[in-house]
């Protein structure tokens, strides 16, 4: 019996809340929230995907891939802004990005 | 096989093209020599980008690219600004990158492969184009906003930036998925031709992805709730990027928003205008309030741009064509207003230091009167007050709001513009009222020179000749309502 749609939405749905409070209730470290940035764009394949098995359709497919190239490029250069905070003030940790109030 | 489908994409790929053979040339340049071959040959291609999008834009739209790919009079209208708001924003940045120690060819290396994406955003015919389109704009943006790699401000305004980015783009990938997933397509035109008939409800799911698009479009745009990161990160990228922030990716989002909303989702006016309403709303709210404590003159001008995106937003409520034309108008005379601003911002120095500090206005007009009436031109138009550009900017959208019926919107919008011209009058009042504690430095860069004179000129002039800019946005208007 294959699996029904909804139950890979709901994953999908859990795996994007999780990711945002990733980002929001983290207090460690930047590294987190680029582990939660990436559990978003996973989660939405997941939605892609599920929807595009269940539409026949492959178009949601190919938008995957796309978002997993995306994602790379996106990874790379969230990395680097990474690294250079470090060597700008010697510390990656959540707290200390606060020159600016907001 | 043959290559004239490539041909409606020729602004876009001519700046993908050079931005690649300029990457060579900058290689193989020494350092300050090749960043400034490397940054006149971009402001070249941007110029020529400019006048090819007016060569190829043509009456009826045109498709590419298995249809991902739309070029009508709206996409040509909203290139051609978004070309001359990246060249007139990297033709002021030059002098800066000087004076700073920042010249490094990659600058505008990253402006052109910036604004080739904001091309291709503006023509995105599909959600698969938009998605890798708004990413291949906004990538570089996050590596501008931390140019300056050795300070604690610009490496954190990257950062800033970039996180929020990312979640922006989860959230309006998480949308488009839900509109996949519940109507079956991610094509703008089979949307459009699915919902044209008669009265079709919006399956729920799609109508939850709609507000994700939205939330995800708010982000980009910098519209409240999602203006966070705007203080942020116009406060802490240097004075040059922000100037490109303010102006190019700002109207590029504020274009892909009206078609996203107009053409895909333009059967469902009733499901998503309170969405912008209270956007709008918020926006001018913050706008206008927000900026009133600021000291800082790039956090000020965050706060201004998040008014201006409100008022905006307002034209795209009413969601009629007289409702995006005047979106256009204002955005158009928003971008001059703004990027004459910045260019006073970026002239000001004190001993070959920039000046950030509102308070740094002060006694202008007693060294440079010049200048000084070119802010003041900028700062009442900013405020919308008659005859200058922005009067009119406003005027358009608050017409369309009252003929859609949204009067309290209308009103509220005067008002919120009254509030803000507190804060515009006050830089005016430091420049004519106030003495200057120390001296300014006198010289104003070449560059700067000329796009003060120009962006004055349209401000102040709009006026008399209003024809080629009515002329053209009523057209681009009346392309997204056949």
């Amino acid at each position: 019996m294959p699996v029904p749609v909804e139950h890979f939405l709901v994953v999908a749905a859990v795996l994007f809340t999780l990711g945002i409070f990733g980002i929001f209730l983290n207090r460690k470290n930047i590294i987190v929230i680029l582990m939660s940035i990436e559990l978003i764009l996973l989660a939405v394949n997941i939605n892609l995907i599920a929807f595009s098995a269940h539409l026949g359709d492959l178009v949601g497919q190919v938008f995957a891939m796309f978002i997993l190239t995306v994602a790379a490029a996106e990874a790379a250069i969230g990395l680097a802004i990474v690294v250079v905070v470090y060597r700008a003030r010697r510390s990656i940790a959540v707290e200390d990005i606060n020159l600016m109030k907001g | 096989m043959s290559t004239s489908y490539l041909f409606p994409a020729a602004p876009e790929l001519l700046l993908i093209l050079s931005g690649l053979v300029l990457l060579l040339v900058g290689s193989f340049k020494d350092h300050a020599a090749g960043a400034r071959l490397v940054s006149t040959l971009a402001l070249v291609t941007l110029a020529v980008a400019f006048f090819a999008t007016i060569i190829v834009t043509p009456g009826a739209a045109i498709y590419a690219f298995r249809e991902h790919f739309v070029l009508d009079a709206f996409a040509g209208f909203m290139k051609g600004v978004v070309f001359l708001g990246a060249l007139g924003t990297l033709l002021i940045a030059q002098p800066y990158l000087r004076q700073e120690k920042l010249e490094r060819f990659e600058y505008a290396l990253l402006v052109l492969f910036s604004t080739a994406g904001m091309g291709l955003l503006l023509s995105a015919n599909s959600f698969l184009a938009l998605y890798v389109a708004l990413e291949l704009m906004t990538l570089p943006l996050y590596v501008m906003a931390a140019f300056k790699r050795d300070t604690f401000k610009s490496t954190e305004a990257g950062l800033k930036y970039f996180v929020l980015g990312a979640l922006a783009s989860g959230m309006l990938l998480y949308g488009i998925s839900l509109v996949y997933g519940f109507t079956g397509t991610i094509s703008f035109t089979a949307l459009q031709d699915i919902y044209a008939a008669g009265d079709v409800r919006l399956p729920i799911g799609a109508l939850v992805g709609l507000v994700f698009i939205a939330a995800g479009l708010a982000f980009k745009l910098g519209a409240v709730p999602f203006h966070m990161w705007t203080p942020d990160v116009y406060e802490g990228a240097p004075t040059a990027v922000t100037a490109f922030f303010a102006a190019a990716p700002k109207i590029a989002a504020m274009g892909l928003t009206v078609r996203v909303f107009a053409e895909p989702f333009g059967a469902f006016v009733a499901d998503w205008q309170q969405i912008v309403i209270a956007v709008a709303v918020g926006s001018m709210a913050l706008g206008a309030f927000g900026a009133i404590g600021q000291t800082n003159i790039k956090r000020l001008m965050a706060y201004s741009g998040i008014g201006h995106v409100g008022y905006a937003l307002v034209g795209l409520a009413a969601g009629t064509e007289r409702g995006v034309y005047g979106v256009l108008v204002y955005m158009t005379l928003y971008l001059f207003m703004t990027v004459g601003t910045f260019a006073v911002i970026l002239t000001l120095r004190r001993r070959g230091q920039e000046l950030e500090r509102v308070q740094d206005f002060a006694g202008l007009s007693k060294e440079q009167p010049l200048l000084a009436l070119a802010a003041a031109i900028f700062m009442f138009s900013l405020a919308g007050i008659p005859p200058l550009a922005g009067f009119f900017g406003k005027l358009y959208v608050f017409l369309a709001a009252v003929d859609a019926g949204l009067i309290a919107l209308a009103v509220f919008g005067v008002l919120m513009s009254v509030v803000g011209a507190y804060y515009y009058l006050r830089i005016v009042k430091l420049m004519y009222f106030d003495a200057p504690p120390e001296p300014f430095d006198k010289t104003i860069e070449p560059e700067l020179q000329a796009v003060l004179v120009v962006t004055t000129a349209v401000t102040a002039l709009f006026i008399v000749f209003p024809g080629p800019i009515l002329g053209t946005a009523q057209v681009a208007a009346s392309a997204l309502f056949p």
